[in-house]
């Protein structure tokens, strides 16, 4: 073992021999290329499902490189200029007038955000289609729950930035929720914002969040996600282990190497969804006020809530369920009981390993309760979305209700539903045409 | 491995306690970064008091002063909104102001100090949306057919009578807020401050 070390460090330092050489004896650059990209054996029958996680990833990076040229023109300050707009807002207006591209940048950016929860919801979805979360990728999938509250996060804070009415009142809600939480709610809510009321502190605070403190996370969690799934390799649509038929040299006889196979397979995800994204971002930027909200190009006023507020649309389903909640329970008021089945509705989403106990993974071979269920889940979803950018009513209050119960039903009874279904036999390699 | 086996029970005393100087260590270190977030000095000292002119305000009209960064409705009623108060003492949550939402001299049927001048803080108490006027008795600001006049949170559906009293059933769970406030003289009011004499 020594001795095999020492034979790597016989190139002598000049660069004038195998430069490859020289680095691997310093750095595990080709062991990381082969381990993760050129002999990372994925199953060799993924579809349309498996090309989210690359596209997160690719919207990732767009997020970051767009990022780094706003901040170079943005200034988190609500103080008001000599026109008595707010600097922040200003300062959003000045990127889309006066910078060159700023106006393109900036869309690149607000369309990036609803992408990014497009192919994140997206990405979840396949993971319910094919039980992906199941043993052993649940870490995987852990990591993955921490990436989406990380994510809802930073959109959160990044929201308040351009300081606009649904800025300022949508941070106003939003931080409130937390003093309903007894004893410590008062005093969370206040060190959140910095200050009694939403101000410059909040402003200032949101703005070190969101371009610091959560992107260093989330590509933490990112790492953590993908080398996890590495480890245990990649599910696929049939949901069975390609490793455990392998060939004479201990390549699973089902698995072809991520790179090149699989990097070009994606390079047509990406032109595609780059096309869509180009569409959006330059003839629908603002999504038809559900990308960018009307209220906010008006400047943020503490005195006047717009008459109807509601948060951006990948946050609506949960806001739903958090208005659904009408009525106190143990002496704790209506409120509390909202961010927590709020706050539940989020992280439920990690118990699924835990929760689902059927014997295949892929609903290629589950039966009808599973794909009804799951359906019904879908739908429930999007009703609870859609009521969420509605003003309050005692119609939508109902059917949120019913639907808020559906959601919570569809993983609280999985551990019983999921053993009942009536599943077919799943094969021993994977299904490929 | 030699001393397999035989564990030095000092070096391990040594080791326990060096990880817990370094844990307290860790965590004295979050003492000045969790209370950089609270609230500075400045933001502590910006709470001053303000003066109202209010003598321009007509009976039925409404003007908003901003105050802590907070508006503050003063709201000059007229009769007929006075003459709703008593009629909502059912349809109202408390409607006898008995929780702690104001000054004790503005617990009384019509929440002020004057009967018609209302002063109170246009934050609803749920989730700190600030309600929108809906004065105009019966449904022709969309509200039900009963309505009487008051304020509706646009955020989650709150309504409140001319005394910022919320109504039953609402997601808000008090009153509107009565803010400190004192006449300096017939027409001049100060808020943020009710010291008798001043």
């Amino acid at each position: 073992m020594a001795a095999g070390n020492f034979e790597k460090y016989k190139s002598d330092g000049s660069i004038g021999g195998n430069v490859l050489e020289w680095v691997d004896a310093r750095f595990p650059a080709t062991s990381l290329w082969k381990g993760h990209l050129s002999e990372y054996y994925c199953p060799k029958n993924f579809n349309f499902w498996y090309f989210f996680g690359s596209l997160a990833l690719l919207v990732l990076v767009i997020q970051i490189v767009t990022g780094i040229f706003l901040v170079m023109h943005y200034k988190p300050d609500a103080a008001l200029n000599a026109n008595g707009v707010p600097i922040a807002f200003a300062s959003v207006e000045y990127i889309m007038r006066d910078v060159p591209g700023g106006w393109l940048i900036r869309y690149m950016h607000s369309t990036g955000a609803s992408a990014f929860f497009i192919v994140v919801y997206l990405h979840m979805f396949r993971g319910l289609l094919y039980g992906s979360y199941r043993k052993p990728r649940e870490l995987t999938w852990l990591f993955g729950v921490g990436i989406f509250l990380v994510l809802m996060g930073e959109a959160f804070f990044g929201y308040l930035l351009p300081w606009g009415q649904m800025s300022y009142w949508g941070a106003q809600v939003i931080v409130n929720l937390f003093s309903a939480i007894p004893l410590i709610g008062g005093d969370l809510s206040l060190i959140i914002r910095g200050d009694f009321v939403v101000g410059d502190a909040t402003l200032n605070r949101f703005f070190s969040f969101h371009v610091i403190a959560f992107p260093l996370v989330l590509v933490g969690l990112v790492a953590a996600h993908v080398l996890a799934l590495h480890e245990t390799g990649s599910n696929n649509p049939d949901g069975i282990e390609i490793k455990a038929n392998k060939d004479e040299n201990g390549i699973p006889r089902d698995g072809i190497p991520f790179h090149p196979y699989y990097t070009v397979k994606d390079i047509v995800g990406v032109v595609v969804f780059l096309m869509v994204f180009s569409a959006v971002m330059f003839w629908a930027p603002e999504g038809s006020g559900y990308f960018l909200e009307t209220p906010n190009f008006y400047p943020a006023d503490p005195l006047k809530t717009p008459p109807h507020i509601a948060p951006v649309w990948y946050f609506t389903p949960f806001y739903s369920i958090l208005r659904a909640v009408t009525f106190p329970l143990f002496g704790l008021d209506a409120k509390f009981w909202g961010v927590v089945a709020m706050g539940a509705s989020v992280v439920i989403f990690a118990f699924l390993p835990w929760l689902d106990r059927s014997p295949v993974k892929s609903i290629r071979y589950r039966g009808p309760i599973y794909k009804t269920l799951l359906t019904l889940f879908v739908i429930c979803f999007f009703i609870l979305g859609y009521l969420g950018t509605l003003s309050p009513s005692p119609m939508g209050e109902l059917v949120s209700q019913v639907c808020s119960v559906f959601y919570f039903g569809f993983f609280l009874g999985m551990p019983w539903w999921s053993r009942m279904d009536k599943f077919s036999p799943v094969p021993d390699r994977v299904t490929f045409k | 491995m030699s001393n397999q086996g035989k564990m030095d029970c000092g070096r391990r005393r040594l080791v326990v306690a060096t990880a817990a100087v370094g844990g307290a260590g860790a965590v004295g270190a979050l003492v000045p970064f969790v209370s950089s977030l609270l609230p500075s000095e400045r933001a502590k000292a910006a709470g001053a008091p303000v003066e109202v002119d209010i003598s321009k305000l007509e009976p039925g009209q409404m003007m908003t002063v901003e105050w802590r960064g907070k508006p503050v409705w003063i709201i000059n009623r007229t009769k007929e909104m006075m003459d709703t108060l008593p009629k909502l003492a059912d349809a109202v949550a408390d409607p006898k102001s008995e929780k702690d939402q104001q000054p004790a001299y503005a617990q009384n049927d019509t929440r002020s100090i004057k009967p018609e001048v209302m002063v109170v803080v246009g934050i609803c108490t749920h989730l700190g949306c600030s309600p929108s006027q809906k004065f105009k008795a019966g449904a022709d600001e969309g509200m039900p057919g009963d309505w009487m006049g008051g304020f509706l949170c646009p955020c989650h559906g709150s309504t409140f009578d001319f005394a910022g009293r919320v109504y039953k059933s609402k997601p808000a769970p008090t009153n509107l807020e009565v803010p400190p406030h004192v006449y300096l003289a017939d027409a001049r009011i100060l808020i943020g401050e009710d010291k008798k004499g001043a």
